[in-house]
């Protein structure tokens, strides 16, 4: 179990957990703008928009790693 | 019509994302394999193959049919996060190796670094376990992302038959090719490749997670295709934008 569930960890979260936690931010605010204002042109904009920007943050953030 | 279409298109980047995630994998695995036989003999290594192909087909086989159970909506909202987060990972790494900050996936490093090794464990007589366990871990590790990527692929399009099918013959092509040709494919492209199956596994997660999360898309499952499109061009604007100087220099793209 424990090492499913190490597999599953390293999986999701791995050394990327900035990934990881905007997606499920994403969730979040997508699960609001659909279902609680009813604004399904802005959930579908939006939810492109937020993983552009989880991969733009992993990226900046892999680069400053490299860099220093 | 908009139906054929849209059904088109979905089948048309499910069969693309899986051959291609299936293909870079293998690849992957044959260097090991291959490295295994030519150091150590072939039979424990093709028998740590076979174990590997056996075990991964059972999770297929057990988690498939299962999956196939769960009501869509929640079965979408859960593959397309899961294809999100996965696919962002693949981008990104193909992103920084494309812009320099990462060295390349090299085969023939992998392959020189698994025959050291292997050489220094010395040899054995008879049934070789070391060559058993290598091949069957390298098959195996490179085997669970394939196995994740026609699981969450094949149930949420509702072709998991199809996506095993088009695995199988990515698969067996690798094979057929490594053994032609008897060593690693290391002229394959293989951080296109990865990109190319990033771009596919975060469209198809940011469109499963719409729907999962009650998202009416314009145009439907054509909406697919623009979502391909649009991260391809994210992607390529990226890696211009984070490229190094060196790597500009060096003409690595």
């Amino acid at each position: 179990m424990k090492g499913f569930g190490l597999f599953w960890w390293d999986f999701l979260v791995g050394d990327t957990p900035e990934i990881t936690v905007v997606v499920l931010v994403t969730l979040g605010v997508i699960a609001l703008v659909r279902d609680v204002a009813h604004l399904n042109v802005l959930a579908y904009i939006a939810l492109p928009v937020l993983a552009i920007f989880g991969l733009t943050i992993s990226v900046w953030r892999a680069r400053r790693r490299v860099k220093t | 019509m908009i139906a054929t279409v849209s059904g088109t298109s979905t089948t048309l980047v499910l069969v693309l994302a899986v051959f291609l995630a299936a293909t870079v994998e293998m690849v992957e695995a044959l260097t090991i394999v291959v490295a295994v036989g030519h150091t150590r003999g072939w039979r424990s290594a093709l028998e740590g193959t076979g174990a590997a192909l056996v075990a991964l087909g059972l999770l297929v086989a057990i988690f498939g049919p299962t999956l196939v159970r769960v009501p869509l909506d929640p079965l979408r909202l859960v593959v397309g996060s899961v294809l999100l987060i996965f696919g962002l990972q693949w981008l990104r790494k193909s992103i920084l190796r494309a812009s320099g900050y990462l060295d390349l996936h090299d085969e023939d490093v992998i392959y020189e670094k698994t025959v050291a090794s292997l050489r220094a464990q010395g040899v054995s007589v008879g049934r070789d376990r070391t060559s058993f366990v290598v091949a069957f871990k390298g098959v195996f590790l490179e085997g669970v992302e394939i196995v994740v990527a026609v699981l969450t692929l094949g149930t949420s399009a509702h072709r998991l038959g199809l996506a095993i099918g088009v695995a199988v013959i990515a698969v067996v092509m690798v094979a057929i090719v490594g053994a032609v040709v008897t060593r690693q494919l290391s002229k394959v492209p293989e951080n296109l490749m990865k990109m190319s199956v990033g771009v596919m596994l975060v469209s198809f997660g940011t469109f499963w997670t719409g729907e999962g999360l009650r998202v009416r898309w314009p145009g439907g499952d054509t909406m697919l295709f623009v979502l391909v499109v649009l991260y391809a061009l994210v992607v390529t604007f990226t890696i211009r934008l984070a490229q190094r100087p060196m790597a500009l220099a060096n003409g690595v793209s």
